[in-house]
């Protein structure tokens, strides 16, 4: 931890240590950095998208330790030693894309793609748990997440061929990142 | 927007974050979940010059039932997330009144990060877990270097987002209490889109007797004024039979609590929609809930005989 001085305030600086989709990485950052904006700037992972900045529209949602939480949300220094898995982390380990991303490409889930970051880390942690969802736990399941393109027709119709992709695979867990 | 900058504290004992917290002072804050206190760094309606991160704080995460003698209660540490609280199998068997009302906080995504005490203290007139603390007659234990108090729902809880709390005092546990006899509870609300805060929500606790008759209903509210309403409806459905009653006789509950509530108008809704609203949703609750305490007291004399 550093000190720096600014006009009447004292900022602390740390070095935070993460494991971004299977790989360490560190940086040095201010306390107030957002994790949203250490993983897009100084990790330069930009699939993570920004929207609202105050938790409502779900675009920066990413995995800590497996479970969703809003990036914009928390500050990078609290995740110190965390493991995180962002969009880009979705894919199968070969690089191909994963069953969410593959079944938002089958269904048109996804018009401009600003909010899809959010949607796949959001559906990948929910097949985790409910590996067959009905149509309206579907919906319920994206009901957090906001998408100004969609109408979320599609994004519900991926939701349920995702699931359908992972049990053709066989373990149901399907190509989810580790 | 970007928050102002900020020196930040990650104690690793609750000794540590008290002594950290009485040495910042007024320019300090404890930092939770962050999902209220994040926003509003960000959007700059708050600048504390120190942030103290309690997620670390050995023994603040646990999530348990203890039988005390005064009675079970349902206690969570500070650290635990509403979704820890929400799963947890044994406090859904004793106090399924948590897990009712934490599904209508918020999204799975905040819960994950949300912290049930840091939604106490930070006493939104929307939040449900407010409610269900006075519901239940619940409190909340207060740290400082200078010792520790136990407060109950009604004093944690001076105005909207204003708590008793002083600067120097971190929230280390609530403790929702049980209820005794023959219980049931249900939890109901109304928000423009799913996972928003409430327009309008009820929590109902029914008591039914051995002949499974209404001996005692109570309901509190969420959005219907500064802080947590909680109202007594036993009067107009006392003796009525839980299990079968007729709509009309609930319906009775409601026309009280539309009598007695007083909500303010805002850009969500109107006085007169929320005093209808909460007509409906009681009546709705009331009934969800006692007909659940005909089916618990099925269950415990089915298992004592
Ligand atoms: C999009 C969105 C929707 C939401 N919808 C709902 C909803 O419908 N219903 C609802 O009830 N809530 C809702 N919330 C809020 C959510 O429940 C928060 O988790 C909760 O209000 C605060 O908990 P936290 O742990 O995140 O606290 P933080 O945001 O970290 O802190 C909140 C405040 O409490 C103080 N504080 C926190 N913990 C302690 C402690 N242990 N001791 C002393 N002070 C403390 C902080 O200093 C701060 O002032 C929503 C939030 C978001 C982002
Ligand atoms: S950018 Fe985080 S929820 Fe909108
Ligand atoms: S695809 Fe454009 S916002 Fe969802």
């Amino acid at each position: 931890m550093s000190i720096e001085e600014h006009p009447g305030r004292t900022e602390t600086r740390h070095d935070v240590r993460v494991t971004v989709n299977g790989v360490p990485r560190t940086a040095t950052v201010p306390a107030r950095r957002l994790l949203s904006d250490f993983l897009r700037h100084d990790l330069a992972l930009t699939g993570t998208h920004v929207g609202c900045e105050h938790g409502v529209c779900g675009a920066c949602t990413v995995l800590v330790d497996g479970r969703p939480i809003r990036s914009c949300l928390q500050f990078a220094v609290m995740h110190d030693g965390a493991e995180i898995t962002t969009v880009e982390g979705c894919t199968r380990p070969d690089g191909e894309l994963g069953p969410v991303q593959r079944a938002f490409r089958d269904c048109h889930g996804l018009q401009c793609g600003f909010c899809t970051p959010g949607f796949v880390t959001t559906i990948t942690a929910y097949l985790d748990e409910h590996p067959r969802p009905s149509a309206t736990e579907a919906r319920e399941a994206i009901s957090g997440n906001l998408c100004r393109c969609t109408g979320y027709q599609s994004i519900v119709d991926s939701v349920l061929r995702a699931a359908e992709i992972r049990s053709d695979q066989g373990d149901g867990r399907g190509e989810t990142p580790q | 927007m970007k928050p102002s900058a900020f020196a930040y504290h990650r104690p690793g004992t609750v000794d540590e974050a008290v002594a950290t917290l009485a040495g910042v002072g007024d320019d300090g804050k404890v930092l939770a979940g962050g999902q209220s206190l994040v926003p509003m760094l960000n959007m700059r309606l708050a600048a504390p010059a120190h942030l103290v991160d309690v997620n670390r704080v050995d023994g603040l995460d646990e999530v348990r039932v203890v039988d005390d003698g005064a009675g079970a209660s349902v206690r969570v540490g500070a650290a635990a997330r509403h979704t820890d609280v929400e799963h947890d199998a044994e406090v859904a068997a004793v106090l399924p009144l948590l897990r009712q009302a934490l599904e209508h906080v918020a999204h799975p995504t905040i819960r994950n990060r949300g912290t049930t005490v840091g939604s106490l203290v930070h006493a939104d007139p929307a939040a449900e877990l407010n409610a269900v603390l006075a519901l239940l007659g619940g409190s909340v234990t207060l740290r400082s270097t200078t010792g520790s108090r136990v407060v109950n729902a009604s004093e944690l809880v001076t105005g909207p987002m204003q708590t008793c709390l002083r600067p120097d005092e971190l929230a280390t546990e609530a403790a929702f209490p049980v209820p005794q006899g023959h219980t049931g509870t249900a939890w109901t609300e109304v928000s423009r889109r799913a996972g928003d805060y409430a327009v309008c929500g009820v929590g109902v606790l029914v008591t039914v007797d051995d002949e499974l008759r209404v001996r005692s209903a109570r309901a509190a509210y969420v959005s219907m004024g500064p802080v947590p309403e909680v109202l007594d409806l036993t009067e107009p459905v006392a003796g009525i039979a839980a299990g079968g009653a007729r709509p009309d006789e609930w319906a009775a509950a409601g026309r009280l609590a539309t009598a007695r509530l007083e909500p303010d108008d805002d850009i969500h809704a109107t006085a007169a929609y929320r005093g209808h609203l909460a007509g409906v949703l009681t009546a709705r609750a009331a009934r969800a809930a006692a007909e659940r305490a005909v089916a618990r007291a099925g269950d415990t004399t089915g298992a004592s005989t």
